[in-house]
Formats: C-alpha cells, sequence, structure tokens
C-alpha cells in the first residue's frame, strides 16, 4: 500500500485552483456585516462624520455667505459687516479657510485607516478562519474594501446632513429672512457634491491598504486560541 | 485494504523565537486511511495543533511533507491549497470560531460560496446540512444567540457542507460540557459512518476516545505510540483503573 501510493504521486498541476468570488457577491456578504455591526461602524466613521460635516459647513456657509453679500442690501451690509464678514473682499480668508479643510481631511483620512486597522486585528481569527473555509486573499481584500468603503459613503452622507444643518441654522439665526430670498441653490448643491465626492474618494482611498493588509493575515491564526 | 489518504512524512516545526528555537514537531511519520478516525492525544503543548497545521496546509513544516490524496502540500499554490481546503478539508475549532455577524445559516453558505455555487443555492444547501445536524429551526440566530453546543453543531455543519474527504477537528469539546462534549463527539463519529470521511481530531480528553480507530500518543513534538482500536480500551484501563464501555 505504501509502496503504491509513493510511486503514483501526483503533480501539483491535476489540482484545481479556487475560483474567485464576484464583486457583487462580495458586496452583498459586506453589506449585511455593516449592517449588523452598525454601532461598531458609527464609531469608525465618526472621523468621516466630523470632517465632511464640517467641510460641507464651511463650504455651504462661504455660499450664503457670499450670495448675502451680492444682494448689497444696506440692512444686510450693517449685520454682516457687524458679524465680522469683510464686504469689500472675501479672498483673504480663503488660505485659512483651505488649510483649515485640509486639516480636516487629512484627520479623516488617517482616522479611517487607523480605524480599520483595529477592526482588523480584531478580526484576524475571522478572517484566518474564512481562509480555512477556503477564502482566497483577493476575497479578502474584496470584502474589507467594499466594507471600509460603504462606512466611508454613508459616514459622508451622515457629514453632508449634519453640516448643511447647521449651517442653515447659523445662517437663520444670524441673517434671518435674507437667507431664504437670497439662497444660492446652485452653489451650496455644487459644494454639497464637492463634499460628497471629497468624501467617497478619501474613504476608498483609505480602504486600500487596511485591505492589504487584512488579506495577509495567515489561516493559522484562526486555530489560535487565545488566554 | 483501505488505501492512505493523509502521509505525513518526518514533519518537523520549530519556532524561531528570538535566540531560542522551539521544537514543536521533532519528526512526525504517520499514515491515515481513508474513512479512519484518528485521535490525537497529548498534553497541552505537546504540538497537536502544530500538526493540525501541517494537515490542514495551513502552516508550512521547516522540514518534512505532507501529502494528501498524494499531493504534497507544499508543491501547491496558494489557489490549489485554498481549493484543497474548501473541497478536501472540514475544519472544526475548539472556540468554534463562527463568524459574529452572520447567521447559523449565512456562516454555512459562505463555504458553499467559496465552494464556487450562487447565494442562493448556498443557502438552500446551508439549510439542509443545519437539518443533518439538528439545528432545523434556529437557522436564523446569530451565534450569540445559540448555546455552544448548538455553535458547534453550526460549525460542524459548516465543515460537512461541502462534502469534504476529511474532517479536522482541534479539541472541537474543548470549550464544551462533558454531556454537550460527548453529542458533539457522537456526531462526528456518526458522520464518518454515514459518509465515509475520515476523521482526525485531537483532544486531551481520554473520555473521547471510544469512537476511535485509532489514537496517535503525542508527547513534545514526538509520536510515543500509535494504538490501534483493541489496544484502546486496554490503554485507557490502565492508565484510569476502570475500563470504558
Ligand atoms: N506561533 C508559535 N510561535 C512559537 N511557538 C509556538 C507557536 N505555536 C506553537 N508554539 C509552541 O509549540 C509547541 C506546541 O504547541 P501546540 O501545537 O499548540 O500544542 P497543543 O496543540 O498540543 O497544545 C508549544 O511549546 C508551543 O508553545
Ligand atoms: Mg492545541
Amino acid at each position: 500500500m505504501q509502496q503504491k501510493s509513493s510511486t503514483s504521486l501526483a503533480v501539483g498541476h491535476d489540482i484545481p485552483e479556487q475560483v474567485r468570488i464576484p464583486w457583487s457577491t462580495a458586496f452583498m456578504i459586506s453589506l449585511a456585516g455593516v449592517r449588523r455591526r452598525l454601532l461598531r461602524s458609527l464609531v469608525t466613521m465618526a472621523g468621516v462624520v466630523l470632517a465632511i460635516a464640517f467641510l460641507s459647513y464651511m463650504l455651504v456657509t462661504g455660499n450664503i455667505t457670499a450670495a448675502l453679500v451680492e444682494a448689497n442690501i444696506s440692512d444686510l451690509n450693517v449685520i454682516l459687516q457687524s458679524a465680522g464678514v469683510d464686504i469689500h473682499a472675501a479672498d483673504h480668508r480663503d488660505t485659512m479657510l483651505l488649510l483649515l479643510i485640509g486639516l480636516s481631511l487629512f484627520t479623516c483620512l488617517v482616522g479611517i485607516i487607523n480605524a480599520m486597522l483595529m477592526a482588523v486585528t480584531e478580526r484576524i481569527k475571522e478572517i484566518g478562519t474564512l481562509k480555512c473555509l477556503g477564502a482566497l486573499d483577493s476575497f479578502i481584500v474584496k470584502s474589507y474594501f467594499i466594507e471600509s468603503s460603504l462606512q466611508g459613503v454613508f459616514g459622508t452622507v451622515l457629514g453632508l446632513v449634519i453640516g448643511l444643518l447647521v449651517a442653515l441654522i447659523v445662517a437663520l439665526y444670524g441673517y434671518g429672512r435674507y437667507v431664504p430670498a437670497h439662497f444660492p441653490v446652485a452653489s451650496v448643491l455644487m459644494s454639497l457634491g464637492k463634499s460628497f465626492l471629497m468624501g467617497t474618494l478619501l474613504s476608498v482611498v483609505a480602504s486600500i491598504a487596511p485591505a492589504y493588509w487584512a488579506a495577509k493575515k495567515e489561516p493559522v491564526d484562526a486555530m489560535r486560541v487565545e488566554e | 485494504m483501505s488505501e492512505t489518504i493523509i502521509r505525513v512524512r518526518d514533519v518537523k516545526k520549530i519556532y524561531r523565537m528570538g535566540a531560542e528555537d522551539v521544537y514543536a514537531l521533532r519528526g512526525i511519520t504517520v499514515d491515515i486511511k481513508k474513512g479512519e478516525y484518528v485521535s490525537i492525544m497529548g498534553p497541552s503543548g505537546s504540538g497537536k495543533s502544530t500538526l493540525f497545521n501541517m494537515i490542514g496546509g495551513l502552516d508550512t513544516p521547516t522540514e518534512g511533507d505532507v501529502s494528501i490524496e498524494g499531493y504534497r502540500l507544499s508543491e501547491l499554490t496558494p489557489r490549489q491549497l485554498a481549493w484543497v481546503r474548501c473541497h478536501k478539508i472540514g475544519f472544526i475549532f475548539q472556540s468554534f470560531n463562527l463568524i459574529p455577524t452572520m447567521t447559523a445559516l449565512e456562516n454555512v453558505a459562505i463555504a458553499r460560496i467559496f465552494y464556487g455555487l450562487t447565494p442562493a443555492q448556498a443557502r438552500r444547501d446551508a439549510a439542509k446540512t443545519l437539518e443533518r445536524v439538528g439545528l432545523g429551526e434556529r437557522i436564523h440566530h446569530l451565534p450569540s444567540e445559540v448555546s455552544g453546543g448548538q455553535q458547534q453543531r453550526i460549525a460542524i455543519a459548516r465543515a460537512l457542507v461541502n462534502e469534504p474527504d476529511i474532517i479536522l477537528a482541534d479539541e472541537p469539546t474543548g470549550n464544551l460540557d462533558l454531556h454537550t462534549g460527548e453529542e458533539i463527539i457522537n456526531l462526528i463519529g456518526e458522520m464518518k459512518a454515514n459518509f465515509g470521511i475520515t476523521v482526525i481530531t485531537a483532544t486531551h480528553d481520554m473520555k473521547m476516545l471510544s469512537a476511535s480507530d485509532s489514537v496517535v500518543w503525542i508527547n513534545d513534538g514526538a509520536i510515543e505510540r500509535i494504538a490501534k482500536k483493541g489496544e484502546i480500551e486496554i490503554e485507557i484501563g490502565s492508565i484510569d483503573g476502570s475500563t470504558l464501555a
């Protein structure tokens, strides 16, 4: 018996290659995971929510003030000036604003990467188990990339809503009826679009590294028993 | 005469821990026959899990090699190795290792998805397999919502759903009480009897040996002896001072 099996030792290429899981299936699996882990996901998203809320608040407030300055109503100009708005030159504030926005976005990027790396560390055993079941590295990359991106997009939308609402409330409180009368619909929509793109892009970019890091986890880690 | 399904040849595993070398396996050679129920017996730290990792292709030996159905694991590409794990082997873990955010059904279905089926087909097969291990009604519960014994049943369904040739169970009853542990061992024994699956379990509990066709005793990374079915009861008798029925 032993003799026979050693002479008939098969060669490796007889074994098929494991099939790849399509993106659509990976998406379904990740979406279900994000939904069930919602509270945890919200914590992960907090950085994105805040950064995008800040960005959209700044942009929308800028749009509203610009529209009111442009309206050039003498009563309103007085209110604007007492609120500290320079009605003659709105330009020199922009460098400061850009710096703040850039900083908040950078924090957001680092925040997502950090939160995802923590999520991967927490789930080393889960990744190992999936590999024992036949998951390829590519599936792990896909699912963590999708998960992180989904959270980023949800966080971005949430941040947009918060930023817009706060900007509206602050503007209405400061300038009252002038706001609806001179509301710059087009430029506000443009700002929201920019913030959405920025948040999504950032989330997707920040998801790449943790996804590859997750896929590098070994299946032996599934066997390890803690304590 | 049944054929050899797993060949382990002079497998050594050395872990480098700083300046010191830890010899987890010191040259293990063993053949396991198709349809056999083998228990790997040994104290904690004796190298059982390390040996399992080698057989399951989860880790590579420092020296020696393992082949399954004549295929040397060391010669396979990562994608072929994943195929072997998915199609040939069912893993059962001490701490169940279910995905906490997936229901019982989804936990089993995911193995079937890796096999290459669509999610709908996978769910259908998963439901059938869960039925077979006695979890028909709780398929939509999360692992945290069922008992430890039931969690291990879900894990067994997951290990069986792809109809593997081999079940690798590393201390499958380690986190269960005695009675539930016996139920799980009986369930694994049934699967072996009904489907001719080769079962390899690691344990340090004597009471888990009754279902075995043979017992491999390992200590400090080396095989002490291999006992066949007839010899096991005598073995237990001489250690326990009483004979198991
Ligand atoms: N990743 C590792 N790094 C270093 N030493 C290890 C590692 N895994 C296992 N060992 C050592 O190898 C030996 C065998 O461990 P293990 O196979 O887990 O034993 P068992 O499963 O029988 O309890 C032990 O001395 C353990 O400390
Ligand atoms: Mg162990």
